[in-house]
């Protein structure tokens, strides 16, 4: 271990919680969405449990609509969200790009408060008496009828949304004017591309959903009629002005995992990664063509025929970038020399499914088939198929991978290897029977069912509680590791970023002194420092290019 | 449906074999050992952005199809009225029967729901007919099926509603149309909701203004539905249960052209029971003459 690094540069609870360095605010996020995970992962598995009977095994209508409520506004503004660009691109950005700090860092610290304080609120409305609008908070349920803490819920969601659009500001001013030497665009990290076009995404799309809550909030308790039929209001316009900024937000889950991956398998197979242009590209048109689909999730609420068309039509345009990443990503291993290390396999199983989550998504783009698998279960398989398949995968291998370069230290290789496959298989029990159960009629957010759909969900709760042991498992051996795992070392895989050229864990300052970027990205082959060397059998027989 | 599973599977397990196979062949061999080199190229970038393209396109394509279809009703509708609760379906047959929770109709008829709520957003789902439609305050929705096969088939409230929401379901019985018909004698109807307009029509005061013979303040409203009427502004607007609905809650939205804005509004002074009867009772004004003076019914030869 280096002698002094960010960890032990000072000490004292102030020195955390006044800090500016952006790895200890990482540090700081990484805390808190672990807690929110922790809650929405309890509610969850109440979820589960409650689902193995017809009847209903655990809790009343009134909880299980709790339930399945606060375990989506806790898992997506304040973990899902957060997770990737608060965690890790905080973390990274700056040192992959050769920076000492984000442009901001006082702003930076910030917004970890403004996410605490949203956080407050959103548990304060959990504890005093819950909500039971469902996620997506829609009027006039949620602005008329509901009887549950509604208002401190869309003030902490009001209030969260601020953290997201400092982020997304201080992320984009750090990625365009402190890049070092010799850190051109084409040399970015396709992670920095990521969180590039996630940034645009936060910055547009978060003030629409707070503006939208706090005008439904304003309904409820001033009683202004913008939502509300019965006040001259239009209960569709919610959904509008909501999903202008949900469908987005989804993009804002799943880009940074993208881009984990496409860090991941480069190093992994130890090749430079094929179509760098395309996938960096493919993550400005996601973010851009993003904007434009959402009224996808309306099809079915009357919206005239030829938005519907035209939303349908962009919907399918939105999965072709998503396409291209994955079969570039393929190609990639084509001719590589391949290891099975845990950031690997945390890559390979987001490819799988992040291709159901995605190919299913063309099921529910596709008009006539919409009409039927809406607000079925179908609908919850694809977007978990996603944000849990594919985000939450994309986070946990993020966070296998750079692991070593946060805290020095290795995990026990075996156990994760273990851990990752235990989620692989879990994953897929509890949600693949949801595509099923979907498809076979089953209307989403039912606290009982007819008795016909019960095989599928108690195969469903089975799955899930093999899922929940493998997220306790890391959380075990990575905090045991930050203690007892085996010194890292600078590089330990090796890889071929700038981060990786500094100690683990870096200096407060990220380098001693301001590194030059001389190579291209990913480019194993003039990197001699890296100890590598082409094997032999796969060397091409004109030479190197 | 069958396309689009064959070519997600397709590709699923031919992008889920290609990556294993790479798995498997190029393994690492030696710790330090690189990756060969392969850069792609633009053939292969374009052949997979194009294809994917295609298919998407035809999946499009069929999807629309089948969406139009949804969305346009026929002429020759069996016409049902159901209204949306906290947590219940209040549905009434044509001819004034109610049911709750359940749905008669006859086999090998186009039938028409018209949906109406009376609080928040719910959902008329029925799985076997693989059909929905969000049923919405404050709006008209509609949806059409052709039932074929009698027998009972589940319906599903599919918009989260509050908290029954779950048990806001019930059954659709679709019966031969002999058994139909006699259902419908046997059963005891109330007033049907074209003498309940009829009446409200009156009790009202809506026939002080909307006199049949065009000579009151407002337009006539005989045979009315289904035809353009012309608006103030120059434009037209087709008479169908939205825009009655719209014309009893807010007169002003849409004054016919040649009348004043006269009208009081209705809002919050009839229930949607009372609105869907008003709009039955004018819907079957369409067969009565159009008067030739003080209608709002744009002329025939208008343009379209």
């Amino acid at each position: 271990m280096p002698r002094e690094h960010y960890l032990n540069a000072t000490y004292g609870i102030r020195s955390w919680l006044l800090t500016t360095d952006h790895k200890r605010i990482a540090l700081l996020y990484l805390a808190s969405v672990t807690f929110f995970f922790f809650v929405g992962g309890i509610f969850a598995a109440m979820i589960r449990i409650h689902l193995l009977t017809p009847n209903g095994l655990l809790v009343s209508p009134e909880t299980y609509n709790k339930l399945f409520t606060m375990h989506g506004v806790a898992m997506i503004f304040f973990f899902l969200i957060p997770s990737i660009p608060a965690v890790i691109g905080n973390f990274l950005i700056p040192i992959m790009i050769g920076a000492k700090d984000l442009a901001f860092p006082k702003i930076n610290l910030l917004s970890w408060y403004i996410y605490l304080a949203g956080g407050c609120f959103v548990l304060y409305s959990f504890s005093t008496g819950g909500l039971d609008t469902g996620w997506t908070f829609y009027t006039p349920l949620s602005s008329v009828y509901s009887n549950s803490a509604v208002t401190p819920a869309v003030i902490g969601i009001f209030i969260n949304g601020f953290s997201s659009i400092l982020t997304g500001l201080n992320f984009i001013v750090t990625i365009h004017t402190m890049r070092a030497p010799g850190m051109t665009w084409f040399r970015l990290p396709l992670f920095v591309w990521a969180h590039y076009a996630v940034s645009l995404v936060m910055i547009l799309g978060t003030p629409v959903i707070a503006i939208t809550l706090l005008l439904a909030g304003l309904e409820r308790v001033f009683h202004l009629g913008f939502f509300n039929p019965a006040l001259g209001g239009d209960p569709i316009l919610f959904q509008h002005l909501f999903w202008f900024y949900s469908h987005p937000a989804v993009y804002i889950m799943i880009l940074p995992a993208m881009g984990v991956i496409s860090e991941i398998i480069p190093t992994f197979a130890r090749k430079e990664i094929v179509g760098y242009g395309f996938i960096a590209g493919s993550s400005i048109a996601i973010a851009v063509i993003g904007f434009l689909v959402w009224a996808h999730h309306m099809f079915v609420t009357g919206e005239s025929t030829y938005a519907a068309l035209a939303f349908s039509f962009l919907s399918y345009l939105v999965a072709v970038p998503s396409a291209v990443k994955v079969f570039n990503w393929s190609a990639t291993l084509y001719k590589g020399s391949i290891s099975f290390d845990t950031p690997m396999l945390y890559a390979l199983g987001f490819i799988g499914l992040f291709l159901i989550g995605g190919l299913t998504g063309l099921f529910l783009a596709c008009l006539g088939l919409d009409i039927h698998i809406h607000d079925t279960y179908f609908v919850v398989a694809h977007f978990h198929y996603i944000m849990v398949g594919g985000a939450v995968m994309g986070y946990l291998g993020a966070l296998h991978f750079w692991w070593p370069k946060i805290t020095g230290r290795l995990y026990p290789e075996f156990l994760a290897r273990i851990a990752a496959l235990v989620l692989f298989i879990g994953f897929n029990l509890t949600f693949f029977p949801q595509f099923i159960l979907g498809y076979l009629g089953m209307p989403r957010r039912y606290h009982n069912y007819p008795p016909e759909f019960q095989v599928l969900n108690v195969m469903s709760t089975a799955g899930a509680s093999i899922l929940a042991v493998g997220y306790l498992l890391p959380m075990v051996y990575l905090v045991w590791s930050m203690r007892y795992g085996k010194v890292a070392g600078p590089n330990p895989w090796p890889a071929t970023g700038l981060e990786w050229t500094t100690d683990s864990p870096p200096l407060t300052e990220n380098f001693r002194v301001t590194p030059e970027v001389t190579w291209e990205p990913y480019d194993f082959r003039n990197r001699p420092e890296l100890g590598l060397q082409v094997g032999a059998s796969l060397a091409p027989a004109h030479g190197d290019d | 449906m069958i396309f689009i599973t064959a070519v997600c599977v397709m590709i699923t397990v031919g992008v889920i074999a290609v990556v294993g196979y790479f798995f498997f062949k190029y393994q690492r061999r030696s710790p330090s050992e690189i990756g060969g080199s392969f850069h792609g190229g633009a053939l292969l970038e374009a052949t997979w952005i194009i294809v994917p393209t295609i298919l998407a396109m035809a999946m499009f394509g069929w999807g629309a199809v089948v969406y139009v279809d949804f969305r346009h009703t026929p002429s020759d509708t069996l016409d049902i009225s159901v209204i949306g609760k906290q947590w219940m379906w209040k549905i009434q047959q044509p001819n004034g029967i109610r049911e709750i929770n359940e749905l008669h109709v006859p086999a090998g008829r186009n039938v028409k729901l018209v949906l109406a709520s009376e609080d928040v957003i719910h959902d008329f789902f029925v799985p076997a007919f693989r059909t929905k439609m969000d049923v919405v305050p404050g709006h008209y929705n509609t949806m059409w099926f052709r039932p074929t096969k009698p027998g009972r088939y589940h319906f599903f409230c599919s918009q989260y509603c509050g908290t029954n929401h779950a048990v806001m379901g019930g059954w659709v019985t679709v019966m031969e149309p002999s058994d139909y018909a006699a259902w419908l004698a046997s059963a005891s109807g109330e007033a049907s909701p074209v003498s309940t307009g009829e009446r409200l029509f009156s009790e009202k005061a809506c026939i002080t203004c909307h006199v049949p013979d065009g000579s009151g303040h407002a337009p006539s409203l005989n045979g009315m539905y289904g035809r353009q009427v012309l608006l103030a502004d120059g434009s037209r607007v087709t008479a169908d249960d939205s825009y009655i609905r719209e014309s009893i809650l807010q007169p002003n939205a849409k004054i016919v052209a040649g009348y004043q804005a006269l009208m009081p509004t209705y809002q919050g002074q009839l229930t949607e029971d009372e609105i869907l009867a008003l709009t039955t009772y004018i819907k079957s004004l369409q067969t009565q003459p159009v008067p030739p003076k003080g209608s709002g019914v744009a002329p025939a030869t208008g343009n379209k």
